[in-house]
């Protein structure tokens, strides 16, 4: 049984992330953690006559670069499984075509990045499939043109609002092989607290992180401290100090812990004009994919635990006056040599 | 000078009552610009939005306001040269310049532009 | 579970227990604060200055081509869409527009704006479907909502006989 607690799976055999590949576009590469990803694109367009055609294009680079960092062919994937923001989640579809192996599309909003890759461990792990791949992607001017308002439509953003991070970031989870494992996923519920305002939506996301964190620290037994770093997907200037106080409220001792936000951590927040921080599905992706496993392998960091976060609003939901529904998935990274003593095995 | 001056300040003032109604009432753009254009559309109903335009002149006709009193204008002038009927056939009379020239300004736009980001 | 291991053992943290209310109300506490003063006057340096130039395209008007004050007022809001759609166009007009907030909103300019963002974004699913359907998609409510203001008006004046004195003051 993988189950353990209410909603976390704990792996006795941890899977393993084989490979990454992240692309993204200009902003992120005027970022902090611009090094880190493995391809930056200089424009928006990506050479391609409309934005959703650049989103899937993003994700189709991603899902190569992952797989030539495997050394596998794409015939070799059991599944794919992946999701994003379009309608329909479109731009995996397409990249699913492209690509050829068997295809689950999932929807998390901005938590899809970690949703994908629970259900990959999943499988993984339960013997479903041998090179399972999980994918996501975001792109700026389509979320705008989708959720907002057409991207040249002058609007002035007000200071809770995020922006939307263009990218895609693409991971391979095997059995065998070297690099970060995955030793735990926990599996968040909605919460709704009743915000109603889309251009706060780390406010709105905040409770789902803090009752996802405190579910996976309920069924794990672990603590903050055995943690190197906990990262929320999203939260972004708002919701990452809410989610904070929120936990300390709780009686979680946080502090043990380094406590970031990938949205706080992709861009220069004070210097680049984003807002409250960046969001979008690739946001979590990237920096996780890029930033945190390659400080994972270099050993700056032992075990970390990515929390993403998804506003699951749709345009029509907030014009007939709904409150945002959110969730979070959280899943837990470790290096391979890391001590898992009682990390998984009861 | 003082055209200019009254310009300035009069279509200046407009905009603060939109940003208030942005930032205070936290009105969406399309919210804010309707309640405006409605707005404008009862000032002339009471005959102050003329005044207005003598005074201010550009200041008071380029905010979108001046639309909604465009609007109630040609309505009225036509009411009053054909009887009844004229409310419906006078609303666009006098607006027809800005709404065409924005629908074929922005066809040609997009023929020729993509957006960019 | 695990309470064999080290510093480990089965927490019971308190829930996310907070009803909606309190909630929104703690989130407002932490929710930074609009500069609402500096978007004002932010707002009136541009309105104003977009209103500046359309006297100034105005006055043109009136002195080149002899015209009154009214009969300048349709070419120069032509005048004023046209710089609009052309910045618009250049990706230039939602960028002074995050700065100028409603001053770049409100005037007519704001208004072409609308109309030309939403017809060069949805280029890509066609003339038909993407320019022709959605050109009007932020800039309708608008239409709508000042004909129907403008009906209402004129019914009321048809229905009281005081229209006559009103076309005369225009």
């Amino acid at each position: 049984m993988l189950l353990q607690g209410k909603r976390t799976w704990v792996y006795p055999k941890p899977p393993v992330i084989i490979a990454t590949g992240t692309v993204v576009g200009p902003d992120e590469g005027e970022g902090p953690l611009a090094s880190d990803f493995d391809l930056v694109h200089p424009d928006l367009e990506v050479g391609q006559p409309s934005w959703e055609k650049s989103e899937r294009v993003l994700l189709e680079q991603a899902s190569d670069i992952a797989l030539q960092h495997a050394k596998l062919s794409k015939d070799k994937l059991s599944f794919f499984v992946g999701g994003d923001l379009m309608n329909q989640i479109i731009s995996n579809s397409f990249a699913a075509r492209t690509l050829g192996a068997p295809y689950l599309g999932v929807f998390g909003a901005c938590s899809t990045s970690m949703e994908s890759l629970a259900v990959a461990s999943l499988m993984v792990a339960s013997g479903a499939g041998e090179y399972v791949m999980a994918g996501t992607c975001s792109h700026n001017c389509t979320a705008e043109k989708q959720f907002r308002y057409p991207t040249e439509y002058g609007s002035q953003k007000p200071p809770t609002a995020q922006y939307t991070v263009t990218g895609a970031g693409a991971s391979i989870v095997s059995g065998e092989g070297d690099g970060p494992v995955i030793t735990a996923a926990t599996v968040g519920k909605i919460m709704d607290l009743g915000i109603k305002d889309p251009f706060n939506m780390g406010a709105a996301m905040a409770p789902a992180a803090v009752d996802t964190i405190q579910g996976h620290f309920q069924d794990t037994g672990r603590e903050p401290g055995y943690y190197d770093l906990i990262v929320t997907g999203d939260l972004a200037g708002v919701g990452h100090p809410i989610a904070t106080e929120m936990l300390r409220r709780n009686g979680v001792p946080i502090e043990q812990t380094i406590f970031h936000d990938c949205g706080l951590m992709i861009y220069d927040v004070d210097k680049q004009k984003v807002q409250a921080g960046g969001s979008g599905c690739a946001c979590s992706a990237v920096v996780t994919y890029g930033h945190l496993l390659k400080r994972i392998r270099k050993g700056e960091l032992k075990r970390i635990l990515v929390v993403a976060t998804g506003a699951l609003l749709s345009p029509l939901s907030y014009q007939q006056g709904e409150s945002i529904p959110c969730i979070a998935h959280a899943v837990a990274i470790e290096a391979q040599n890391s001590n898992r003593q009682g990390g998984a095995v009861q | 000078m003082m055209p200019y001056v009254w310009a300035f300040v009069v279509g200046g003032a407009i905009c603060v009552i939109g940003q208030l109604m942005f930032d205070v009432i936290k009105l969406t753009p399309a919210h804010t610009m309707a309640t405006l254009v409605v707005a404008g559309a009862v000032m002339d109903a009471f005959g102050w939005y003329d005044p207005l335009v003598e005074f201010a002149g550009a200041g008071a006709t380029v905010p979108i306001t001046s639309f909604g009193n465009s609007l109630v204008h040609g309505a009225l002038t036509e009411l009053t040269q054909v009887g009844g009927i004229g409310v419906i056939t006078g609303i666009f009379h006098v607006t027809s310049a800005g709404v065409s020239a924005a629908i074929i300004f922005s066809f040609l736009a997009a023929l020729v532009v993509r957006p960019k980001g | 579970m695990a309470e064999k291991s080290a510093g480990r053992g089965t927490k019971s943290y308190k829930p996310v227990s907070m009803s909606s209310k309190e909630y929104q109300a703690f989130a407002k506490a932490r929710e930074p604060s609009r500069s609402v003063w500096t978007n004002c006057l932010k707002a009136f340096l541009v309105g104003g200055l977009i209103c500046t130039i359309g006297q100034g395209v105005q006055q043109f008007f009136m002195a080149v081509f002899d015209m009154s004050a009214r009969e300048a007022g349709n070419p120069t809001v032509a005048i004023m869409i046209l710089l609009s759609v052309i910045l618009t166009s250049m990706g230039v007009y939602d960028k002074i527009a995050q700065w100028a907030g409603a001053g770049s909103a409100v005037p007519v300019t704001g208004f072409a704006n609308s109309m030309a963002s939403a017809a060069i974004e949805h280029r890509s699913e066609g003339l038909v479907l993407g320019v022709g359907s959605n050109m009007f998609k932020l800039a309708g409510s608008v239409i709508v909502f000042g004909v129907v203001a403008a009906f209402v008006i004129g019914i009321i004046f048809w229905v009281f006989g005081i229209g006559a004195w009103h076309a005369t003051t225009g």
